[in-house]
């Protein structure tokens, strides 16, 4: 190695010959140090940005391997199938997927408008010094653990349902021409219903604080036309506020369903893991992730195994498709604000 | 006034109020079950919960192994996952900040944000507990790890790219090599922010059940060797809930206490943190 590099005008111009090449071969080590140093870095932080693609894949691959057994032995039929039946070893996952669906449908039916009217009042009603406020509190929703809400569900919201809502669905919808039989059967406290309704709540946080974010990004100026020309408040909202923010709310909302689709605690509280389609939403049902929390470590077999992690890939696969569609949207808004 | 005029009124009232009520729900919400848990772990609450073991049904105990593995556990996956967090967070805002890679990584960081986590259970079962052949705390801390990098690469990379370009270059000017700078420099320009982050992990994975379910399992006696099942806290509470005996569940209250308040406490002083980050 060339002992003058990083040798510099100062350095030459110093006397006694001898200490100048200890210095610039010192400045030189050093200099090579820090140039290693410089490539090691960036190659670690290179390393560390493919760990996370690794980490996606491997999720993939070893769902993949892990469901092949399962997918094997019953093929598409898994995906269509109800009967769930550990001892003569026959799995089909339409239960599990069922209560998925249903579930999340009902958290979303709920907590979108309820999340939409909160984020109506937050940026156009409430008053400025309470806005923070009230904003920390709902994000704490969001905050709190899924188990808690899992135990809140089975000791006090369950029992309350069963006392009040319930009786009264089962008396009055469950009368009803066409939607009858979907509030018909005993009041159990569990069930489909119930778990939807913890769902609302948790993904009420996310639909929201998106919604907020989104509807403060609406330029002034055009709300302030739509006030010129004599509109309500209300009508800025409905007519001006919510199509120019339509694309956030939707990624929104579709990053809440993601949420839902794939909760697990506050669901296996509630839903009564019962293996079947049944047309009553007061009835227990399962959902996919709670078939697997529930039965899991019990499974014994290697194909019951499988068909659990069968039921996991279906959620995967389900959940990244509802969340890539929600990211894409997101982005487009942001590339539209930014 | 004319009909017209009067009924576009009356909606707009009917709409404020909607939304007024529609708020006053959510916030109710959040007292009730603030409440209720207040209400139901405080009366279970005694010294002796930090200070003994898990009981068998009808006997007296506390919850220390359980605080003890959740404490294990989460340091664990502190300690694998935000160094992993960080690098990738910088070199997604250093390095490549215009990469291909870095979009990409963006886009699949955001996808593993909001994973299912009863799946990542199911990956690190795979990986981790059925080639080795038992379950240990060891899987359990890799498994919340995996839930740490999404969160920790997010805030990393969003608050490295807020720091102001004109801090690089000064030291860059003044000579100091690039991951001197991004290390001297940007780390401490974007400090708040960066621990922000990692407390957000940790309220985000000290509260979750579902990956350790099958991967730590849940171990009834006084252990810390993380080869071996190790209790945890959110895993002790499921358990301990759904079963019949009634000091078993007035435990898991207190648990769901501890738990809500130091994920509630977390969240508090991370978004503190960050407030005055951005005002500094």
């Amino acid at each position: 190695m060339d002992p003058t590099r990083g040798q510099s005008v100062a350095d030459v111009t110093l006397p006694a010959g001898a200490l100048i090449s200890v210095k610039a071969a010192t400045r030189a080590r050093v200099l090579d140090r820090l140039r290693l140093g410089d490539i090691v870095f960036c190659q670690l932080t290179r390393a560390a940005a493919f760990g996370v693609l690794l980490l996606l894949s491997g999720v993939i691959v070893a769902l993949v391997v892990g469901s092949l057994p399962a997918l094997r032995t019953f093929g598409l039929s898994f995906l269509t199938t109800e009967r769930w039946n550990p001892v003569t070893e026959k799995f089909g996952a339409l239960a599990p997927i069922y209560g998925t669906l249903v579930t999340s449908f009902i958290a979303m039916l709920i907590a979108v408008p309820i999340g939409l009217m909160i984020a109506f009042f937050l940026t156009e009603l409430c008053p400025q010094w309470l806005r923070r406020p009230i904003g920390i509190a709902i994000e704490l929703l969001a905050g709190i653990p899924s188990i808690i809400y899992g135990i809140w569900g089975l000791f006090i919201f369950a029992p309350f349902l069963q006392g009040t809502l319930q009786p009264f669905l089962i008396a009055t919808l469950g009368h009803v021409p066409g939607i009858a039989p979907l509030f018909s059967g005993p009041p159990y406290g569990i069930g489909m219903l119930t778990a939807g309704l913890i769902l609302a709540i948790m993904v009420l946080p996310f639909a929201t604080s998106i919604s907020r974010d989104v509807f403060s990004a609406v330029p002034a100026v055009l709300k302030e036309a739509a006030y010129g020309v004599g509109c309500t408040t209300w009508e800025v909202a409905r007519y001006v506020v919510l199509p120019y923010a339509r694309v956030g709310v939707i990624g929104g909302v579709m990053l809440g369903l993601g949420r839902a689709l794939g909760e697990t605690m506050a669901v296996t509280f509630v839903i009564g893991n019962a293996h079947r389609v049944s047309a009553s939403l007061l009835a227990p049902g399962t959902t996919i992730s709670a078939s697997i929390a529930n039965e899991f470590t019990e499974a014994v077999g290697d194909l019951y195994t499988s068909s659990l992690i069968a039921l996991g890939l279906i959620l995967f696969v389900i959940t990244f498709i509802v969340l890539a569609i929600a990211r894409y949207m997101l982005m487009r808004i942001e590339r539209r604000i930014g | 006034m004319t009909p017209r005029y009067a009924s576009r009124r009356r909606r707009n009232i009917v709409a404020t109020a909607l939304a007024l009520s529609a708020t006053l729900i959510g916030l109710g919400w959040l007292a009730l079950i603030l409440g209720s848990l207040l209400w139901q772990g405080f009366s279970g609450l005694s010294l002796a919960v930090f200070t003994q073991m898990t009981p068998p049904p009808g006997a007296q105990g506390g919850l220390l192994n359980p605080i003890i593995g959740s404490l294990m556990l989460t340091l664990l996956a502190l300690a694998i996952g935000t160094p992993v967090g960080i690098l990738a967070g910088t070199y997604m805002a250093e390095y490549g900040r215009y990469d291909r890679l870095t979009s990409v990584v963006r886009f699949i960081n955001d996808i593993l944000l909001s994973a299912p986590s009863i799946v990542i259970g199911l990956f690190i079962y795979e990986v981790m507990v059925a080639p080795m052949g038992h379950f240990s705390g060891w899987a359990g801390g890799v498994a919340l790890a995996v839930l740490v990098i999404p969160v920790v690469v997010r805030t990393t990379e969003d608050m490295l790219t807020l720091v102001p370009n004109a801090l690089r270059e000064a030291a860059t000017s003044i000579g100091l090599p690039r991951s001197l700078t991004i290390r001297h420099i940007c780390y401490r320009a974007a400090q708040a922010g960066m621990i922000t982050g990692v407390l957000l992990a940790v309220a985000r994975i000290s509260g979750e059940t579902a990956p350790l379910l099958f991967t730590s399992l849940n171990n009834q006696f006084w252990s810390i060797n993380l080869n071996a099942p190790i209790a945890s806290l959110p895993v002790v509470i499921f358990q301990f809930a759904l079963s019949p005996y009634k000091d078993w569940q007035s435990l898991a209250w207190s648990g769901a206490l501890i738990i809500t308040m130091a994920v509630l406490i977390l969240s508090i002083t991370a978004r503190s943190l960050a407030s005055t980050g951005k005002q500094s």
